[in-house]
Parts: structure tokens; sequence; C-alpha cells
């Protein structure tokens, strides 16, 4: 089977999973997890969002 | 009250009985094993799957196994994808990842497979704090 995703898919999938593993080897409570592991998600997905629109002005 | 405490004691005594590395072994080789061994069946269950998901979209995006170590970025290369413990010794023997990257989603698949591996030590690690009572 071949999967050949989009970029900004292959970030989300990786933003995912990695999230989902911080999430719940950093923090204690079920609670903290998930609010570690959206806060990880964001900051992922945002990081990516921010730098993309850095080099596209770069590259003008 | 040191009633209490005597139940205590014996129970932190009762949880360091048996070998204490079996999850961090347990948990390299197979992601997730270490979680279950100690009873945290939700938290295995979704480490597993995330590590097993993303090591096979790896595979799936023609990502490449480090078969060898030729260079600083090979042996780098060669310790994540280690850290996937059976998975990544079933790949090998399977013949998996063995196309050499010449797209960049390929590229991204063997970086996939790498970080899959990472995050498994980072798991099986957690296990193992677990079960020596740093973490609850």
């Amino acid at each position: 089977m071949i999967f050949l995703p989009s970029h900004f898919t292959a970030v989300l999938l990786f933003a995912l999973f990695a999230s989902i593993v911080f999430g719940i080897t950093q923090r204690e409570t079920p609670r903290r997890m998930i609010r570690y592991g959206i806060y990880c998600f964001v900051l992922f997905v945002g990081s990516v969002i921010a730098l993309s629109w850095l080099m596209y002005f770069i590259a003008r | 009250m040191a009633t209490e405490e005597n139940k205590n004691a014996a129970a932190g005594r009762g949880s360091q009985q048996g070998f204490i590395y079996l999850p961090l072994i347990a948990g390299w080789l197979v992601p997730g094993a270490g979680h279950f061994l100690l009873g945290k069946w939700g938290r295995g269950a979704l480490l597993g799957a995330s590590i097993l998901a993303m090591f096979a979209l790896g595979l799936a995006m023609q990502g490449t196994l480090y078969a060898g170590a030729h260079d600083v970025l090979d042996i780098l290369g060669l310790a994540g994808d280690l850290g996937n413990g059976l998975l990544y010794i079933l790949s090998r023997m399977l013949g998996l990842g063995t196309v050499q990257a010449q797209t960049t989603t390929a590229d991204y698949g063997t970086r996939f497979i790498v970080v899959a591996g990472l995050l498994n030590v980072i798991a099986a690690v957690d296990a193992h704090n677990l079960r020596t009572g740093r973490k609850s």
C-alpha cells in the first residue's frame, strides 16, 4: 500500500501522533495529558504555518 | 494510622518486586506493552496505536529503513529506527523499507519511521518511570 499525502497532511499526522505521545508521557493526570497534548498539537501546526508564511515572504 | 502506613509500605514493596526493567524492555520491543504490563490499558493502547500508525504510515509513504551506518547521520537514523524494537526487526526481515527515497513524501516517510522509534523510546521510559514509582 502506498500513501502519498500532501505536505500539510503529513504535518497534521506527525503533529497528531507526536502530541498524543507527548501528552501521555509528560503529564500525570488524564486532564493535564489532554491539555498538554492539545497544546503540543497547536504549537506543532501553528509553528509550521507561521514558518511557511515567513518563507513565502522571504522567497518573494 | 499505623496500620495504614504498614499497608502503604507493603504496597510499595510489592510494586518493587520482580524484574524492574521488564516494562522498559517490553515497551521498547512492542509499543505500548510496557504500559499494558502495568495495567495502564488506555495509555498503552493510545501509545501503541500512535507509534504503530506512525511507523506504518512511514513505510506506506515509501520511507527507508536505515540498514547500516556509513556516516554520523546514518548512525543517528539507525539509532532512531532501532527504537521501534520488533517492528524494525520484523520489517527488515520482511524486506520492507528498502526503496531509496526519491520523492519528498518518501523522505517524510523515513523521518516518520525514525520519529516513531524515538517516541517509542520515550513511551518505554515512561513505563519504566511508572514501574519505579517516579510517575503515577
